[in-house]
């Protein structure tokens, strides 16, 4: 359907062409508009470093994978892949792909969030956070699942681990020291609230679920009971 | 019935991915399965020595992804197990020299002639990687009971969940009971905590492996080895069957653990 066909827009940026994907049509269309165009001109193409702006749409792993490979047979490599969508960013971080361009894009700017009323936005992530995963939102994460040693989770607001905390975890990154982190088993290689670092000392005994915050300008962790008193 | 396509991956080099390969492969095929190895590592090839068919080859993956030769010419038949083929890797090109998308092709071409067709991935995350993941039915991770190996394995399950082709089974290599014991070494227990995901095997140190790998034998075909025992097993919990875990201490250390696991009570 030719009034379905998303606008491919190409454009040279300092780390090699930034495609725009236009928000028409949908991914296989998409996908389709935009192969055509590389084909199209493949000799202009191969070699080349691509970064690609797919709008708002969410995308799994499997297709964007998929698209990867079709790039890569035509000599083009897929470094970054740019999104409004929290779904298609977090895919193109778990293929290990850029969301960003070198420098931030104009007109997306990370809000702070530096007070916590209610109904503060949230990322779940449902799923266990390997080695080399990093996880970074402007707001709380909650992980449903574990963060393993060499996993990373970057949060502007609260951390909470329904699981085992292995990795590192920064709360409040963006300078909110009342952030805190929660686990199920608190044992991360580093934890930092704000611009406070600690390490976890060796676990004595079966893990309980336990919060770290700052109290008096140091991170304390202790064990998470309801405050039913 | 087609085939199935297992792909044996590591992340970190150095861990036994082509020793296992070779050996699950001559495990399936001496339990009567049609199997071919196909040596993903191009430009590193490793599989055809183990096999003691270096030799042999004429023609590679690679003449036929490029169409020099039918797929058919570039099998090597094994010179024990006569239902073990082998199809080597170039060792004069690099991993850009085929794409995923070929050996998608190259590996539905073989379910129809094949029971098992065994993928001996090379170490790394990058192309070589991709290339050997993308036409799995199946994945076993192979580490070793070190830290760095586990990190790496907990990497690379991390990258075959992302490209949905989990879950990956995992076979913990070179393991040594003593060294267990003492606490010199993770245990099973310890490696399966960190990384979350079920187990396919425990193959015990052997100095057969090495012993049989520099003659070309596999060592899943040497009866007195226990490696080549846990090999064995594994080849039979592929095909579904119920094997329990090898034994891997001798009786004193046996009941130490036994009643350590009885000890804990939790």
């Amino acid at each position: 359907m030719a009034a379905e066909k998303p606008k491919i827009e190409i454009k040279g940026v300092r780390d090699g062409l930034l495609i725009t994907v236009g928000d028409r049509g949908d991914w296989p269309a998409a996908q389709d508009a935009l192969l055509e165009t590389i084909l199209a001109r493949s000799e202009f193409f191969r070699g080349a470093r691509l970064a690609l702006d797919v709008g708002p749409r969410p995308l799994k792993a499997a297709p964007l994978g998929r698209l990867r490979d079709r790039l890569a047979d035509l000599g083009v490599t897929l470094w970054a892949v740019l999104s409004e969508s929290p779904k298609t960013q977090e895919t193109a971080r778990t293929l290990g792909l850029e969301i960003h361009l070198a420098r931030p894009r104009p007109g997306r700017v990370v809000r702070p969030v530096d007070t916590r009323p209610r109904g503060e936005e949230a990322l779940l992530v449902h799923r266990t956070l390997r080695s080399g995963m990093r996880v970074e939102f402007a707001g709380h994460v909650v992980v449903l699942g574990n963060v393993h040693a060499g996993a990373e989770v970057v949060a502007a607001g609260d951390i909470i681990v329904w699981g085992h905390l292995r990795g590192v975890a920064h709360a409040g990154a963006q300078g909110n020291a009342a952030a805190v982190v929660c686990a199920l088993d608190l044992s991360p290689t580093q934890l930092r609230i704000a611009e406070y670092i600690a390490t976890a000392p060796p676990r004595q005994g079966p893990p309980v679920p336990e919060m770290a915050a700052v109290r008096d300008g140091q991170v304390v962790a202790e064990p998470w009971t309801p405050k039913l008193k | 019935m087609p085939g199935t396509v297992l792909t044996i991956t590591s992340g970190k080099g150095g861990v036994g991915k082509t020793t296992a390969t070779a050996n699950i492969a001559a495990a399936l095929a001496q339990l009567g399965k049609k199997v071919v190895c196909v040596d993903a590592d191009i430009g590193l090839r490793n599989l055809d020595l183990i096999l003691g068919l270096e030799n042999r080859i004429v023609y590679d993956l690679v003449d036929v992804v490029e169409g020099r030769c039918r797929l058919r010419q570039a099998m090597i038949r094994d010179k024990r197990l006569p239902n073990l083929f082998l199809i080597p890797a170039a060792q004069t090109r690099d991993k850009t020299a085929i794409s995923p998308t070929d050996m998608v092709h190259l590996c539905d071409d073989l379910r129809q002639e094949f029971d098992w067709i065994l993928i001996d991935s090379p170490a790394g995350i990058e192309r070589g990687f991709r290339n050997a993941i993308a036409p799995a039915d199946q994945v076993a991770v192979v580490t070793n009971p070190e830290v760095s190996a586990v990190r790496d394995a907990d990497r690379i399950i991390g990258l075959i969940e992302a490209e949905e082709k989990g879950p990956a089974r995992l076979l913990i290599n070179r393991l040594n009971p003593a060294m267990v014991r003492q606490g010199d070494m993770l245990a099973v227990e310890d490696v399966l905590d960190l990384l979350a995901i079920d187990l396919l095997g425990v193959v015990p140190e052997d100095d057969a492996v090495v012993v049989n790998a520099n003659r070309g034998t596999p060592v899943a075909l040497d009866e007195k080895s226990r490696a080549g025992q846990a090999f064995r097993n594994v080849a039979r919990r592929l095909l579904g069957e119920n094997v329990p875990l090898l034994p891997l201490e001798d009786e004193s250390g046996l009941l130490q653990r036994l009643s350590r696991l009885f000890g804990r009570g939790d």
